[in-house]
């Protein structure tokens, strides 16, 4: 029983860190239809950047996670910028578009590769190693506070969107282009804001993952598949759907870590995909 | 418009022809002479050319990068005092980003278009084994450099690996590990350890070794490489019981189940074995106090048990290069030994006066050779013919400063007892403190 309450609070811990990493993508590519592959590679730029703050001048990663979304967010709206210019402008931003992105991913990459090299580089937080206990359940301070954040995060752009006009407008645009247009705004400066805000999430899930663990250059393959995955189970388009897919994920993965071996984990979370695909395609809370 | 034919009359045709042809004659001699000039000075001054993969990026980069300033250290030691057989030695390497796929593309290519004089290995089991086919199919010698049991299968008799496993790679391994099992009479395991090909053959070999020690094997699992949250599976162990836990895992995933054991407080008396990257100065300082009390295996660490000859000077040359380069500021894990292996090959080659495999081989195979990391002796599998595979275990490390590794007594070898430098703190629940 301990180990199943701990199991599933470890699933649900680790869950909203990875829905942290997907709620970028979630907006990208569940709303806006952009393949954005090098959305990983971003966050391993936002670890880069906790990492550098925390090593200078002792700054919470967290902290530094959000006073540098700004200026990810200011990335993302010039990065959409070129990429409407050559290539949605044009209609070929299928193909097209996806080379695009798995170009930036390479470069991104071997950039950082030749800044900082190729160790492994970490952060330092009086909370990293303590942990809290509630009866049974221990819960490490390392994933509860990427946990904690990823959530605020969510609800904070949930709100965004639901409850601002350029939040709505940002949702309409992926619905109706030309209704948008007929109701006053411009959706290409409006696609513009949305894969800013994009970016800017992926500083914040950055300083996260370098609170769980060690990160290097290469890292962000290892989540290309999972954040795509968990987007297209949460459904297109949805926020609440990319959290409660993500904290599928998470509760799977442990599971069967815990039960079963972890060598299944990975299978039984595609596994997962798979069966909530063929029953309803749309994903969980898609509505098209 | 219509051609005139005033530029093709005959007396200037016939003239810019044979102007054309004498320039062209003109040409080929002095190309002849040069080249054939070119030859004679070649000959004398060919380098020769070493050719090589090498982790420069991906997961083992961090030892790789090392790894290759220890061998341009040697080849410019080895050019100052005049080269090997009186020609400058030249590498040729590529990167093979941690990806066992590009490795036999790189070989093939170092072969074939690259026309290297000799191979040597890249880095890490996961680069040396699929190297292996390209290189017996030419019959090339082949130096390796850290691969555990790669030569198992192939049994390929001009392979010769400096990683100190001892004669049977796999079992060698992790014996000295489960000798401290049995001097404490411990009854338990769970063995746990990456999907990849250096964990499965660390594991291979523990499930030998623990059987042979009488040991129930409470838990064995493998985990996928990318897994990013350890406590489940420390969870999992900890819900068994075992005495001992024995992990054969790579540098991200090391780190991870370090953190997730010392969050959970796992309860063990014995726990450690093989994991990658706890030698790396950046997990040392990063992990610090959480590595207390953890037994793992290490080749060096700087105990005066093992201060061998020259050690000391590659290690300052290298911590010089290092600097700011974002590499293992210390390099006391693959360095020496990177260097000690082109020691090897560099005094072969002098010895037997010439490029030909087959006496390297056997020079290879019957020489005990003087090197940085001490004398070095092969079994006739290529691997050493004594096993060398220190159990180190992590001791009063208060904090991450990096200036503490490099002295004595953070890092005390428990076994083999001729390089013995310190007591067993046991179990590891008392030693963790």
């Amino acid at each position: 029983m301990e180990l199943l309450l701990n199991a599933i609070v470890s699933g649900l811990l680790l869950g909203g860190f990875y829905a942290a990493v997907a709620l970028g993508l979630a907006i990208a590519f569940g709303q806006l239809d952009i393949v954005n592959i090098a959305h990983p590679a971003f966050v391993i730029v936002g670890s880069y950047v906790a990492y550098m703050v925390n090593s200078r001048v002792g700054l919470d990663p967290v902290l530094a996670g959000l006073i540098f979304a700004p200026a990810f967010f200011v990335v993302g709206a010039a990065i959409y910028r070129v990429y409407y210019a050559s290539f949605e402008r044009t209609g070929q931003e299928a193909l097209s578009g996806l080379a695009f992105f798995f170009g930036l991913m390479f470069i991104i990459e071997v950039l950082l590769l030749m800044i900082y090299g190729v160790d492994y580089r970490s952060v330092a937080a009086p909370y990293i190693g303590s942990t809290w206990r509630f009866g049974p359940v221990i819960v490490p301070l390392r994933m509860f506070v990427p946990f904690a954040a990823a959530l605020l995060m969510t609800a904070a752009v949930y709100l965004y969107l639901s409850k601002t006009f350029t939040g709505r407008a940002i949702l309409a645009v992926s619905q109706d282009r030309l209704a948008l247009r007929l109701m006053g705004a411009d959706p290409i400066r409006i696609k513009q804001l949305a894969f800013g805000l994009s970016i800017a999430t992926a500083a914040l899930a950055g300083a996260l993952l370098i609170l769980i663990g060690p990160v290097e250059p290469s890292m962000n393959r290892l989540y290309i598949g999972r954040v795509f995955a968990i987007v297209v189970l949460g459904g297109m388009g949805s926020i609440g759907g990319t959290l409660v897919a993500a904290l599928i994920l998470g509760v799977a993965e442990s599971f069967v870590a815990t039960f079963y071996g972890p060598s299944w984990a990975p299978a039984v979370a595609f596994g997962i995909l798979l069966v909530t695909l063929a029953l309803r395609p749309q994903g969980l809370f898609g509505r098209y | 418009m219509a051609k005139t034919s005033a530029t093709w009359s005959s007396r200037g045709t016939r003239r810019m022809l044979l102007r054309r042809a004498l320039i062209a004659i003109g040409a080929a001699a002095v190309a002849a002479v040069s080249a054939s000039w070119s030859e004679v000075v070649r000959a004398q001054q060919d380098p020769i050319r070493i050719g090589f993969s090498m982790a420069l990026t991906g997961a083992l980069a961090g030892a790789g990068k090392p790894a290759l300033i220890a061998m341009e250290l040697w080849r410019e030691d080895i050019n100052a005092e005049g080269g090997l057989l009186g020609r400058p030695v030249e590498f040729v390497y590529y990167d093979d980003q941690t990806t066992s796929a590009n490795v036999p593309k790189i070989y093939t290519k170092l072969l074939n278009v690259d026309q290297v004089d000799l191979v040597v290995s890249g880095y890490g089991t996961a680069a040396i084994a699929p190297a292996m086919p390209v290189v017996m199919r030419e019959k090339l010698v082949f130096m390796s450099l850290f691969g555990l049991g790669v030569n198992d299968e192939y049994n390929y008799d001009r392979y010769f690996q400096i990683m100190p496993a001892g004669p049977e790679p796999r079992v060698d391994w992790s014996r000295a590990f489960f000798q401290l099992a049995k001097d404490k009479d411990l009854r338990t395991i769970a063995l746990v350890g990456a999907d990849a090909e250096y964990p499965k053959n660390a594991l291979a070999g523990a499930r030998v070794n623990a059987e042979e020690a009488g040991l129930q094997v409470v838990y064995d699992e493998s985990y996928p490489p990318s897994t990013t949250d350890f406590t489940p599976i420390i969870r999992a162990i900890q819900a068994t019981n075992p005495d001992i836990v024995f992990v054969a895992s790579y540098p991200p995933d090391s780190a991870g189940m370090v953190r997730a054991a010392n969050e959970l407080d796992l309860q063990t008396k014995l726990f450690g074995g093989g994991m990658v990257g706890l030698q790396y100065a950046s997990l040392q300082t990063s992990l610090g106090p959480m590595l207390n009390g953890i037994v793992n295996y290490d080749f060096w660490v700087p105990e005066p048990t093992l201060s061998f000859p020259g050690i000391q000077d590659v290690l300052a040359r290298y911590q010089e290069r290092a600097e700011g380069q974002g590499i293992d500021p210390l390099g006391h894990y693959l360095t020496p030994f990177a260097y000690a292996y082109m020691q090897i090959l560099g005094d072969a080659v002098e010895a037997v006066g010439s490029l030909d495999q087959d006496a390297l081989a056997d020079y290879l195979h019957k020489t005990t050779f003087d090197t940085v990391v001490g004398p070095v002796k092969f079994g006739p599998n290529g691997e050493w013919a004594t096993s060398r595979v220190l159990m180190v275990q992590f001791q009063n490390i208060e904090n991450g400063e990096l200036e503490q590794f490099k002295h004595a007594g953070k890092r005390v070898v428990l076994l083999p007892e001729e390089w013995a430098s310190g007591e067993f703190k046991f179990p590891y629940t008392e030693a963790r403190k």
